[in-house]
Order: C-alpha cells, then structure tokens, then sequence
C-alpha cells in the first residue's frame, strides 16, 4: 500500500495551485513603484575593437533617462570562475576578467557593451537602436571553430592569452604512464572521435532582473531569476559591484526553469544594480527570447576522442580521452569545474577499468560563454564511455549487454575507489541492468524488429549503463580541487508559538516541487500534517546562507541540513518535556508527535512544546533558552553516486533517415526517494533533454560567428509529439550511506544516461538493416546526417 | 493610446493601448493578469496561448485594439466558481503535469481548446495538438497524461511506472 503521506508518498505538489490559476509571481509579473525599464545593446559581430559609442542621439530620445557603457564600469570588478583550474604543467589557468558591460572589445555576438534606461520599454527599445547605430565596433576575424583556435596564435579572444586555451587539464596525470603502457599492450583498442553538440538550456522563463535602491538606508534589491541566490549576493557583493554583503538583498521568487543557466551570475543583474542607484528608480530587464539563445550561458560542446582498450572477449583494460572544451568568449562561474571534476571523475562509469586518463584543454572562443547545464560534465563523459562500449563490442563481435554484465562493478566492490579518484559508496549496477531489460522487454524485441520491418521501418535497441557524482558537494574535497567556494547547505526550522513552522531552506526551487517535498520529510520526522508547515526559499534576508540547487544536491545536501534542523528540534523538545513532565531528559520519547515519559501514559503533544517554548511559565529557563528555532549546516561527506541503466529504442526511416523513439525504459537507483511522483517527473524531464541533444537540439555558430540557431524558429526544441512515453522504475535502492535521508539525487539523471542509449539504438538499427559501414553519427542524428551516413 | 474595452474572465475592462500594444502586453501590464506568460518573441513556445471569443490564439501574436470588444478567457478565468480548480487544472495537478510552471497556463488553455473540439482524444492526437506548446521541464508524459485524465479517459494504461 503506498504512503499518503511523509517520506515516500506521492503528495500532491503545493505549488501547483498557484501556477495553475496563474497566480505564480515570476521576476517580470512584478511591477515595482516607478520601475523604469532597461535594454541591452548587443554586439551584431563576434569579435571587434570597440572604437566609440556615441550615446548623445539615444539620450534625447524621448523617455530616455541614462545610457551606460563598459566605461561606467572601469572601476568595478569582474565576474569571477568559481573555481581555480590548474594545468599539468602546474600553471594556473588563464583567467580574463569578465567585466559588467564590454569594455575594449565585444567577443561573441549578443555580448552586451551598452544599456539604455528609459520610463517604457519601447522608448527603451527603440533608444537601443540608435546606440547601436552610432557605436563604432571594427570587425576583427572571428575565432569559431576550436582546433583552429588552438593552432592559430596571431588570432586571439583575450589578447593577453596567445593560444585561446584556458587551461591543459590531466586527470589524473598520474596515471598517464601506467594508461599508455595498458592501451599498448591491449590485445584491441577502439578509437572514437565524436563531438557533445552544443546546446542552449532555453528554460521557458527568459532571465530577468529588478534592481532596487532605498536611499534611506543605502540597501539594495536584486530581484533575479537565479536558481542560488546567495551566491549571485556573494558574487556582486565581493567580486564585481563592492555593495557590502548585508546592504544587498537577493530574491529569486517563483522561477520558469533553470537547467543550470540560472545558477551563475550575469552583467544584466549588476547593471540594473547600479542603475537603480544613479536613477533612484526600480530598473527592471527582461530578456527576449533572441537575447536568451545570445547571452545564456550554453551547455556541453566538446570534441573528443576516446580509446578503450580490452580483452578479445570484452574485458575493459583502460580508457583515454582527450578533449577540446569550448568555454566561449568568456569564464562563467561553473565553466571551469564543469568540464574538469564533474567530467573527469566519472570517467570510469561504473566500469571495474583498473586505468583511466583524461586530457581536455577549454578553449576561448567567440562564442557565448559555455557551462553547466543539466547533467553538467557527466552527460559528456558518459556518452562518449558507453559509445565507445558499445562500438568495441561491435568490432569485437560481441553483444554490448554482455559487455556490461562483463565488466560492470558488482555489488560486493563497494565502497570502490576509482582511478579518477572518487569512491562510489553503494551501487547495484547489475539490478538496475537486469530490471532495464526486463521492463523493456527485451526478450521480444526481435518480434518488435519484425513489426517495423513490416511498416519499412528500421528497429534498434541501445543500452547505456551509467553512473554519476552528485551532491555537490564535499568542502573539503572540492576545496583541495580548485572550488572557490563551500558547497554544504543550511536549513532553519521555525516553530511557530502556536506549533506550525515555517522552514527557510538554502535551495532554490524552479520546478523540483521544494516546497511540498521539504514540508513531507519534516512532517514525517515531527508527525505533523504537511499542511502545517511552509517552506521558505529564494530571499537572503529570510533564509540562512545556503548554495542554491544545482548538481541534483538539493535533497541529499539541503534536505539533510532540514533533517539535521528537525533533529535539534526534537532534542530541544525533549529537554521541555523532561522539565515539564517532571522526567530526565534520557527518558523522553518522540514518537508521532508527542513527547512522553518511556513506559508511562504521561505525554506533552508537539503543540504544546512549542508553545511552552514561547510561553515560557513553566519552563527550565536557567538551563535553557526559550523558543524553538534552530539552523543547521549540512556539508557532505562525499558526493553521491545515482547509476542506472537505461534501454532506448528506436525505429529509422531508411527512405528519409528520420529517427523515432518508440520506447525509453529507465531503471534507476536514486537511493531513498521521498516523493515517487516527482522523481519520476524528473526522470521524464532529463530524458527528454537527453533525446532532444540526440536527434534534434543544434546550437550553429558560422565561421563568423553568427548564431545560425537563435530562435525556436530555428534550434529545434523537443515538442510533444518527438517524445514517447517513458517507462520509468526507481525501485533499485542501495541507499546512499553518508547523508541521514539515504538520497543520491535524481534531478540529471535523465539528461545523463539517455544520448548514448538513443545513439547506440540508432546505430544497432542502421547495422541490422544492412548498413555496417556506419558505426557513428554525431549528434544531433538529424535525418540528413543518418540519411548521408546509410549513403557512405 | 487608445482605450480598448474588452471582456476579460466574464469582466467588461478597459486599459489604454498603444496601436503596438500586444494582446499579451494588455493583459499583464494593462490589467495586470500575469498568469499569462512571455516565453518567446516568434510565436513559437505557446505559454501565452488565450482564449478569443472562444478560440485560442497566442496572445503575443494579436494586437489589442484588433480585439476590441471580444470575449477573452486567461489562466485566471480556469477555475470553479467557487475558486477550486477546475477539471483540466485538477487533472493537471494530479498527474504532475508541471514543473516550473512557467509554460503551464499556455498549456492549460491548448488543452481547453482541444477537449472543446475534442472530447476524447487519443495520445496521438494530444501530442499533435500541442505542436504549438514547449514545455522544457516535463518531457510532456505528465502532460499528455493530464490531458487524457481530463477527458474522462482511463489513463492507468499510460502509468508507465
């Protein structure tokens, strides 16, 4: 019988009322009093020297109240990487600064280096224009494509880094010898080129901003859709802006969609910052959906190459990659880290591989600024592991689940130290593999194959076994790697005098369903209703400091510091009921909500606690303090390891190439899961950003670096109808053994496993139809591309 | 500016237009029904989709003053009489068919529309029908779920769990 209720029930999603009466508060539903409206002037070419701005004409525009320019912003910081790199020659990376508004030169179309603040939007709009037609920016050649860019030193994004590469990464250089000298000796070798296509996050919320300056108190409000608020206040408060940290107050309300593009902080959120001050009026920018595919951060494009050596009969010896990481024209916050530890530590997969090595230069480019987004590193690296898998069975004639089941962890291996210097705590690989087939029907996909053949169509089945770090994120460990920044979370729980709560929680959530899933576990553990609790996010001057929601760690960092929170309630509670059931402490039982005498009928109700800790008249006031409020801090003690096996398959059109997926089957471990219903939606989700990058998602950049794909018109976005149904299953748990919840996170697990499976299902398709010549298609597998590859 | 009247939920209202003005910007900034949401500038992405005169229509793509008079029903106008939401937004709710929510007024009101015309569409047919909607967050099983609940359909079939 499943639960109704607390850790484990499917509860219905609280939020949902709101955002389907259209009561939602998103950043541009807001209207402040006097609010004026900002538009940024993008740069129409991908690199130039910026000769002048002329703002004289857009100034006497009608409406017009200020222009800004790089130049404002001279005196002021940049925005920072979070996390320090260094090269294998022990160098650090090269870091440019990355300044409010260009300053000197634009480096990628859409790159903002001026902004018109006027009383409407139009009379903004229009004033944009005409700064933009008397700026005078001279054209230098454009540095797109990243090979060239590498070879090329007369041709430069930042002039002071002669080879465009930010850094030359091994991980771990260590191993570099002992990997040569086992992929020389491998009696076969499998080499794979292939590139992780770039991709825009497109979140269907555009970014925005509203900045606020009180005079009176010399405070400041940011109103920002950001999925870490405080760490884009820590951002402009020590790095770019200087506005001291408890002057600045940053509120994320409700926000459309995240995926990673609304972590980091962007110029936008400080322009309107220090607009708001010289004009003593909210300024608010909303982006257009064009400005969102120029100036979002991008996700993955990386080109690689992979070689597994193995045993003739499919035992994995070793891997070695080496890789070109766009970053774009400048850092952002995560770019650095996303590519590294969150791709080079998983590199292993959840392989027994005795050795693995990973060399990835990031290169500048003119382009927009490239970094996490959903799956964050671990998507690359598992693609290019189980394309690589899958293409040594091939050429060693043997079948890729068999493969798997070869060389696959077993459970017995845990806790298991990897080569790339992570320890996966708990898995059960072989379980999730098993339960993939089972639920796919493996067993009758030949009738299946038959079907389609009838219809003239093409069937295949892929496989990718995965796993991934997340939890972000161990300070200690993250600290040693390079991280600028601590990655626990915090939680406070306030009891109310009257015995409801309100829990103010350092993550931030954009459709994850926080605010019912944080209210089941807290009233699980209190054995309260859930209707009695709220959930408070999104504002630094409510909720303690905590690093927002990325890196599925939501649950497994901050959920734990929730649980931790509630913990010292009850022990808080325990100490009340000890003074006023006349008991000692060690006594005091809490069970479904009471506090009692062990082995008595004598019992003080959770509401009554609370209010004796409020209305402290029978009360142990000399040894302990009133009220019950209490913070808690929660940095893990390891990331977690979610794994899993998903099984696509696939039907191809031999007439056209065009590419259908007909099934998606999903088993993963995600450890405990507290809500069913929302971990499957997540799954659906990541899945389906994972089978749009496969077959349809392109981001184009031509040589001169104009955005061929700057619009739903043209970048293809995953609609109802590309999609199956998915079948999902989590009933795999090995739960997680370093957090109090048992939770490994589940929120990029889907983007993570799914491209490889649609792949490998593409290519079994095309080799069972006749066409063995093909043995990669770089995604997207658009019908032209599987078209030209059956054609040789 | 011009002023334009139109009925909006049941509700005669009036805002001042420019000739520019979208039928989108009337809405949220005119009358301040915010529930109807901007997710794109080239009619793509459908969560700005609106009922006019009874048809839906992507209120980005529809100037205000060419609305004048007409019968207008938003996100805000969905619920029961009594504030409860209605069979549609139940359905919604119950088979998690949203995420952020951002997209989902949009997809509400498409879905208004297709079971008006439609009373027990296939999946096939939900699908095809929300060509003009993007969600990012779903991957629409929920939502195509959501829809067929609506319907009255059995969608237990479709769990796919």
């Amino acid at each position: 019988m499943p639960k109704d209720h607390g850790i484990g029930a499917s509860s219905k999603r609280r939020e949902d009322v709101r955002f389907l009466t259209g009561k939602g508060v998103y950043t541009d539903d807001m209207a402040m009093q006097g609010q004026v409206h900002a538009v940024m002037v993008r740069s129409t070419v991908a690199h130039g020297k910026i000769v002048s701005i002329d703002t004289s004409g857009a100034l006497e525009m009608p409406g017009v109240l200020a222009v800004f320019t790089g130049e404002d912003f001279v005196e002021v910081g940049g925005n920072p990487a979070g996390w320090l790199i260094h090269s294998r020659n022990g160098e650090p990376m090269r870091e440019p600064k990355r300044p409010v508004l260009a300053h000197g030169k634009v480096r990628h179309v859409g790159d903002a280096y001026a902004a018109v603040i006027a009383e409407t939007y139009a009379q903004a709009k229009d004033a944009a224009e005409a700064v933009a037609a008397a700026a005078q920016i001279a054209e230098l050649p454009a540095i797109i494509d990243m090979k060239t860019a590498v070879a090329d030193s007369s041709n430069r994004v930042h002039d002071e880094i002669p080879d465009n590469v930010c850094f030359d990464w091994g991980w771990v250089e260590d191993n570099r010898a002992a990997v040569d000298a086992a992929m020389k000796a491998a009696p076969h070798v499998t080499t794979l080129e292939l590139v992780n296509n770039r991709l825009v996050p497109n979140a269907i919320e555009p970014r925005a901003s509203i900045g606020e300056y009180f005079p009176g108190t010399g405070n400041y409000k940011l109103t920002t859709t950001s999925q870490n608020p405080h760490m884009t206040q820590l951002l402009i408060s020590a790095f770019v802006l200087g506005i001291p940290e408890h002057k600045l107050t940053v509120v994320a309300p409700d926000v459309g969609g995240g995926f990673g593009s609304k972590i980091y902080h962007y110029g936008e959120e400080a322009l309107v910052l220090a607009a708001s001050k010289k004009l003593g009026r909210p300024v608010a920018w909303t982006a257009e959906r064009s400005e969102s595919f120029l100036s979002d951060a991008h996700g993955r494009d990386h080109v690689t190459k992979i070689e597994v050596g193995a045993t003739l009969d499919g035992e994995i010896l070793a891997f070695r990659t080496e890789t070109l990481a766009n970053v774009g024209a400048y850092l952002s916050n995560f770019a650095t880290v996303t590519p590294t530890f969150l791709h080079g530590t998983v590199m292993a997969g959840p392989y027994k591989v005795p050795h693995v090595y990973v060399n990835l230069k990031t290169v500048f480019t003119n382009t927009a600024p490239v970094d996490a987004y959903r799956g964050a590193g671990r998507p690359e690296a598992t693609y290019s592991l189980e394309r690589v898998v899958d293409k040594m069975a091939r050429e060693l004639k043997l079948d890729p689940i068999e493969v798997r089941r070869k060389n696959l962890l077993t459970p017995d291996q845990f806790p298991y130290t990897t080569p790339v210097a992570v320890i996966y705590d708990t898995g059960n690989y072989q379980a999730t593999l098993e339960k993939s087939l089972e639920l796919a029907d493996y067993d009758g996909f030949g009738a299946r194959a038959a079907d389609s053949a009838k219809r003239g169509k093409l069937r295949g089945i892929g496989l990718s076994t995965w796993v991934e770090a997340c939890g972000l994120a161990p300070s200690h460990l993250v600290g040693v790697l390079g991280a600028r920044v601590g990655l626990y979370d915090a939680a406070t729980v306030r009891v109310n005098a009257t015995g409801s709560l309100s829990v103010m929680v350092g993550a931030h959530s954009h459709g994850q369903g926080h605010e019912t899933v944080f209210a089941q576990i807290v009233a699980d553990k209190l054995g309260i209703p859930e209707e009695n609790i709220d959930i408070v996010h999104g504002d630094t001057s409510k909720v303690p400091f905590g690093m927002g929601t990325y890196g599925s760690r939501s649950l497994a960092v901050c959920g734990s510091a929730v649980t931790k929170a509630v913990d010292k309630i009850i022990a808080k509670g325990k100490k009340i009921a000890a003074h006023m059931l006349e008991a000692a402490e060690g006594d005091i039982v809490f069970e479904n909500g009471s506090f009692s005498v062990a082995g008595t009928d004598k019992s003080k109700s959770f509401g009554e606690i609370a209010f004796s800790a409020y209305v402290p008249h029978n009360y142990p006031l000399e040894t302990l303090e009133p009220g019950l409020e209490e913070t808690a801090f929660y940095d893990p003690g390891n990331f977690t390891y979610p794994a899993g096996a998903y099984l696509c398959e696939v039907e191809v059109d031999p007439e056209t190439g065009k590419v259908e997926v007909v099934n998606f089957t999903c088993a993963d471990d995600f450890g405990n899961v507290m809500n069913p219903m929302i971990v499957e939606g997540q799954v659906h989700g990541g899945v389906a950003q994972g089978i749009g990058q496969a077959i349809i998602e392109q981001t184009s950049y031509d040589a001169d670096g104009q955005l061929l794909s700057g619009s739903y018109m043209e970048y293809a976005m995953p609609r109802a109808d590309d999609m199956p149904m998915f079948t999902v299953d989590h009933s795999c748990v090995t739960p997680c053994t370093h957090n109090p919840l048992g939770a490994k996170g589940c929120g990029e697990a889907g983007a993570i496993g799914s491209p490889p499976a649609v792949v490998n299902a593409v290519i079994d398709a095309l080799q069972r139809g006749g066409y063995t010549h093909v043995t990669h298609v770089d995604m997207p597998l658009t019908p032209s591309r599987v078209w030209q590859a059956m054609q040789g | 500016m011009t002023k334009v009247t139109m009925t909006v939920n049941g509700k005669s209202v009036s805002a001042d237009s420019e000739a520019r003005t979208l039928l989108s910007e009337f809405l949220r900034e005119g009358l301040r029904l915010t529930g109807t949401h901007v997710g794109c500038d080239t009619s793509q992405c459908g969560a700005c989709v609106v009922h006019v005169d009874g048809l839906a229509v992507k209120s980005c793509t529809v100037l205000a003053q060419d609305v004048a008079g007409a019968e207008v029903r938003t996100i805000e106008g969905m619920a029961n009489a009594d504030g409860s939401l209605g069979v549609i937004q139940q359905a919604f709710q119950d088979h998690h068919g949203l995420q952020c929510g951002f997209c989902t007024p949009g997809m509400v009101m498409t879905a208004a529309s297709l079971l008006k015309d439609n009373p027990k569409p296939t999946e096939h047919e939900v699908r095809e029908y929300l060509e003009g909607n993007i969600c990012r967050c779903t991957g629409y099983h929920n939502i195509v779920k959501a829809i067929m609940a609506a319907s009255g359909q059995d969608v237990s079939a479709i769990a796919a769990e």
